[in-house]
């Protein structure tokens, strides 16, 4: 077995209206990050996990954001998986 | 007519919807804890109001899980009436029984206010009791209650008739100044194709009585408690 850590990013779509994005973008602006053309806020999930491989583990956590992490009506959502050399390493 | 009312922890609208059922219209009332795998014989079943399971993650992605909306899935397929409120209509969004989301208020602002709604549809048994295109005066209380559905779910509900209240203004006129949230196309409450699953935002069970500033509320607990003849849960 492997120890992995899954870093997942949900991020609002696109098309979603983000009042949040809009306040902080605002904010930034006035703090004179006049360069901001956008921001959307999103939420970082991490997943420590047991995984038979890094292809299972991906899968896995493909599965857990299509299930529960991300809603795919309102989000989109990425991550990248990591193999965890010693348990200790778990933050 | 029996009304099952779900509690799930961190529900709060739970006994002012029981109020209403018990006090005011005079029908049957059954709390259901979110851990009963079973509705106990309810021919309604409310999901109220609240932060249930804290809302965490995103509202209603936690309390789809309980045993008790199993049931209310099944109940839902074979036609039984689901009455999703503010949380409860978050969290039938996120069991799949309505289509799109709620998503953080336009604003960013917690809203607690009185909104009018335009009643799209009057042949539905939450509704039966209303006037055609009557506009009813119910209170919102949400953080997170901006209706969003992609263009082609949007269109497929409105050709449908699914839209069973709109905030308009007192007049009845649906403009963006009524708007309290950003909701698309000013959409306060859905049905299912069926007409048998309603999600609504504003809260009916908060003006029940006249002595809470207003009574339009009753008029869908009538509805439903009236409908018990009409309704075949096979």
């Amino acid at each position: 077995m492997t120890r992995v850590v899954a870093r997942v990013i949900v991020t609002p779509k696109p098309v979603v209206n983000d009042p949040q994005g809009i306040t902080v973008k605002q904010g930034l602006a006035t703090l004179g990050f006049r360069e901001v053309e956008d921001v959307r806020v999103g939420k970082y999930i991490e997943v420590s996990m047991e995984a038979e491989s890094m292809h299972e583990a991906r899968e896995r956590v493909d599965a857990m954001c299509r299930q529960l992490l991300a809603n795919h009506i309102i989000e989109d959502f990425h991550f990248e998986v990591d193999q965890v050399l010693h348990r200790d390493t778990h933050r | 007519m029996k009304f099952g009312v779900v509690v799930f922890p961190g529900t709060w609208s739970d006994r002012d919807c029981g109020w209403v059922i018990d006090q005011v219209v005079g029908a049957q009332l059954q709390y259901l804890w979110h851990k009963d795998a079973d509705l106990k014989g309810c021919d309604c079943v409310i999901l109220p109001g609240g932060f249930a399971y804290g809302d965490y993650l995103r509202t209603g992605a936690i309390a789809r899980f309980a045993p008790v909306m199993q049931e209310i899935g099944e109940f839902a397929d074979r036609g039984g009436l689901v009455w999703g409120i503010c949380n409860g209509f978050q969290i039938l969004c996120e069991a799949g029984l309505l289509p799109g989301a709620l998503i953080r208020n336009a604003s960013l602002e917690y809203r607690c206010e009185w909104t009018h709604l335009a009643v799209e549809r009057t042949d539905l048994a939450f509704t039966s009791q209303c006037a055609e295109r009557e506009v009813i005066r119910v209170p919102i209380s949400h953080g997170e209650g901006s209706y969003f559905a992609e263009p082609a779910v949007l269109s497929r509900l409105e050709q449908s008739g699914q839209v069973v209240f709109r905030y308009c203004d007192a007049g009845g006129r649906v403009v963006p100044n009524a708007n309290p949230n950003g909701s698309l196309h000013n959409i306060a409450g859905i049905i299912n194709k069926r007409g048998n699953v309603l999600g609504m935002m504003p809260h009916p069970e908060r003006c029940a009585e006249s002595e809470l500033g207003g009574a339009d509320g009753l008029k869908l607990f009538r509805s439903v408690a009236g409908s018990a003849l009409r309704v075949l849960v096979s």
